[in-house]
């Protein structure tokens, strides 16, 4: 049935702009999930939390042409809901992590453990259940991969702790000489908490803890976790405050972009382009440590603003921070093209075809490399982006060259828009107070950070406390892709491909 | 190629001198007249995120590039523990991450020294300890030194890195005393 069936069902939800939630009974739940993949929906985020009178609710949401819409369905413990991998198969360890940490279960095939290892007991729900179970002390457990027959068929266990200064995680390759054949990859080593942690911090102060969910994008979570309680209090932020808000957003993409640039060429045996990119990147921190007041903006947003304005002297020192920047990162951009040592490793590798990125729901900067033009700042805007208007990026051939394009068109464009941030921001206050909202109210915050976009679902609870704090990055729909991007690609490719995608660990194991 | 001498050449040497060693960060007098008179002044680290935010290793990042120029300083990064001189520890130790933290604390070499990086190295930071979290990195295996911090900037951790190098006079009592500080007994 068309989505327009259900028009009469949807309500507003407070947070990010033109949200719109639905109810829905098991029964109704995969077919709205049919009629929303068929009018070329996309999966954002899965979750499960419990309701008023702690019954357990599903919750999904799905972004498409009409905006953000939250679908949640009250299911029972004892019955299993039914699974939407394959409508949406990044729904898979979404669904595997809501029985890890809720003790729910889908009709999925796939129900190993995702973000439990062997650290606690099966039997405890860790965000239902209030008391913890005694804990024994960490052993290694055993994690069922699937194995590759074959002849000639190895395999290459890679991790936890890797070999470079990048976050852990276990990959297993199964090669035949150097080409891969199956990238299989377990997450869940940095799972330190997260959500349950949120249940302990009053609302009014989790926003530290948004910050660090995953620090290369404090910016993207914070705001996108203020965005949501500032929606459910029913506040609105000084003009100002939207502003320089969007000025630290933009300032942490170039930051990640200079990195993942000098990273990518050193990758493809050009350390020269390490060195550079690298230097304009801390030229870039201590233009923004001078400004804003820290190099990594983990406590600037706050809720109700930022914790400061600029300093004296902060715009004009970010504004010939950037210009320098715009002309020699198109300097550096005409080497890269022009290398071809470069040229040849970033051409073809780890590419994901469109049709295969929009079947598995690859999103964010990586999304925009294979052909899916979605960018929240242009789709679902909110102030100040409403007025700055950002060109959208997008770029079809979907390989490690794609992704590296993007980066230099984003890092061009978000330059530009810093200098018309910096000239047009209104002047006047940049924070304003809030209040805890209501008991039982239920925001989603969205921004979309340097990697893609990112969610926050909250949940008050009583006496300004939190009921539910559900942190959402892109990386748990990009991981199972990577390991599609990489099949056929030699095994000693795989760091740049990675890299090339680069996602979070503790932005996904929470 | 010209281009890319032409930007060497603009650039020119950007590496400011290293600052000096910070010994109120020393947790720990632990061997390191022994360490400095196996390494003379090179240095080999391992480092190891057991739950960070990744916050940490971005200004982990930055200490390799050329304005802080750890190499310069005879400082390098290496692959396997099996090469270190000193574990580089991030994170509150999350408890999917203790096996590996502690396999990786067994196979560096002795003598050896361990850092504990960021305000959740230290104290276990917003993150605390839980049902997945064990906390400061102490709880796991013994520190030398402890950088707060979030995270802290590339000149705190070069600071640290230096105090925890920097010649004492541990006596050997002394040092075996904080080997079974309350780190050994978690
Ligand atoms: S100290 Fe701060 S930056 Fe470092 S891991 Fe902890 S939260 Fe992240």
């Amino acid at each position: 049935m068309p989505l327009r069936a259900w028009d009469s069902r949807f309500g507003s939800l407070p947070g990010a702009p033109g949200l719109q939630a639905i109810r829905v009974s098991r029964e109704e739940w995969r077919p709205l999930a049919q009629d929303l993949l068929a009018a070329r929906f996309r999966l954002l985020a899965l979750w499960a939390s419990r309701g008023a009178n702690s019954e357990a609710i599903i919750h999904a949401v799905f972004f498409g042409e009409r905006g953000a819409l939250l679908v949640s369905m009250p299911v029972t413990p004892e019955e299993r809901y039914v699974g939407l991998e394959d409508l949406f198969p990044a729904a898979s360890r979404m669904q595997r992590a809501i029985a890890d940490l809720s003790g729910l279960h889908s009709t999925d095939e796939d129900n190993r453990p995702w973000l439990r290892h062997a650290s606690w007991p099966a039997g405890f729900r860790p965000l239902v259940d209030a008391e913890v179970p005694a804990l024994a002390e960490p052993v290694a457990d055993t994690y069922a991969f699937v194995s590759v027959e074959g002849d000639g068929v190895h395999e290459i266990p890679v991790g936890p702790i890797h070999a470079g200064t990048i976050e852990p995680g276990h990959f297993r390759f199964s090669v035949v000489g150097e080409k891969v054949l199956r990238l299989e990859e377990r997450l869940g080593y940095v799972h330190k908490g997260i959500e349950r942690r949120f249940t302990e911090l009053p609302i009014l102060e989790a926003h530290r803890l948004a910050a660090r969910v995953s620090g290369d994008s404090a910016v993207a979570f914070s705001w996108a976790y203020c965005q949501a309680l500032e929606g459910m209090s029913g506040v609105q932020i000084p003009a100002r405050a939207a502003w320089l808000r969007a000025l630290a957003l933009e300032l942490e993409r170039i930051a990640n972009h200079l990195g993942d640039l000098g990273a990518l060429g050193n990758d493809a045996g050009f350390a020269f382009g390490l060195a550079q990119f690298s230097r304009l990147k801390e030229d870039l921190l201590r233009a923004t440590h001078d400004a804003l007041g820290a190099r990594y903006l983990m406590g600037l947003i706050v809720p109700g603003g930022t914790r400061l304005d600029l300093s004296e002297g902060g715009a004009d020192r970010l504004r010939s921070c950037v210009r320098t920047l715009t002309k020699q990162v198109s300097e550096l951009r005409a080497i890269y093209d022009d290398h071809e040592g470069v040229r040849d490793r970033f051409i073809g590798a780890g590419t994901v075809a469109p049709p295969l990125a929009t079947r598995l729901g690859l999103i964010g900067l990586a999304g925009r490399a294979s052909g899916q033009a979605l960018d929240l700042r242009v789709d679902l805007p909110c102030e100040p982006y409403t007025e700055l208007s950002p060109v959208k990026v997008c770029h079809n051939e979907g390989d490690v060259a794609a992704r590296v394009a993007v980066r230099f068109d984003e890092t061009l464009e978000s330059c530009a828009l810093v200098e018309r941030i910096l000239a047009t921001m209104p002047a006047g206050a940049h924070i304003e107070h809030v209040q805890a909202p209501a008991a039982g109210s239920l925001g989603i915050g969205l921004i979309e950070g340097w990697r893609g976009p990112v969610l926050m679902a909250l949940e008050a609870g009583v006496d300004g406390s939190i009921r539910r704090c559900h942190p959402h990055d892109p990386s748990w729909q990009n991981w199972p892709v990577l390991e599609h991007a990489i099949i056929d690609n030699i095994v000693p490719d795989f760091p740049l491909i990675n890299k090339s995608f680069n996602l979070a660990y503790s932005g996904h194991d929470l | 190629m010209l281009k890319t001498l032409k930007q060497i050449a603009s650039i020119g040497i950007v590496t400011e001198p290293a600052p000096p060693a910070d010994e109120s960060l020393r947790v720990r007098d632990a061997l390191q007249e022994q360490i400095r008179s196996v390494l003379g002044r090179a240095l080999c680290i391992r480092h190891v995120d057991a739950g960070s935010c990744n916050g940490c290793e971005l200004e982990i990042h930055a200490l390799n590039n050329p304005v802080y120029n750890l190499e310069g300083l005879g400082i390098r990064f290496v692959a396997s523990p099996r090469h270190a001189d000193m574990l580089l520890v991030t994170g509150p130790v999350s408890r999917h991450m203790v096996v590996a933290l502690r396999r990786a604390y067994d196979a560096t070499p002795e003598p050896k020294l361990v850092v504990a990086l960021g305000d959740c190295g230290c104290t276990g930071g917003i993150f605390g300890e839980s049902y997945a979290s064990c906390g400061r990195v102490a709880n796991v295996i013994p520190v030398d030194v402890a950088i707060p911090g979030c995270p802290p900037s590339p000149t705190r951790i070069l600071q640290g890195i230096l105090a925890a190098l920097h010649t004492s006079r541990a006596s050997a009592a002394g040092a075996s005393e904080t080997l079974d500080s309350p780190a050994r007994r978690a």
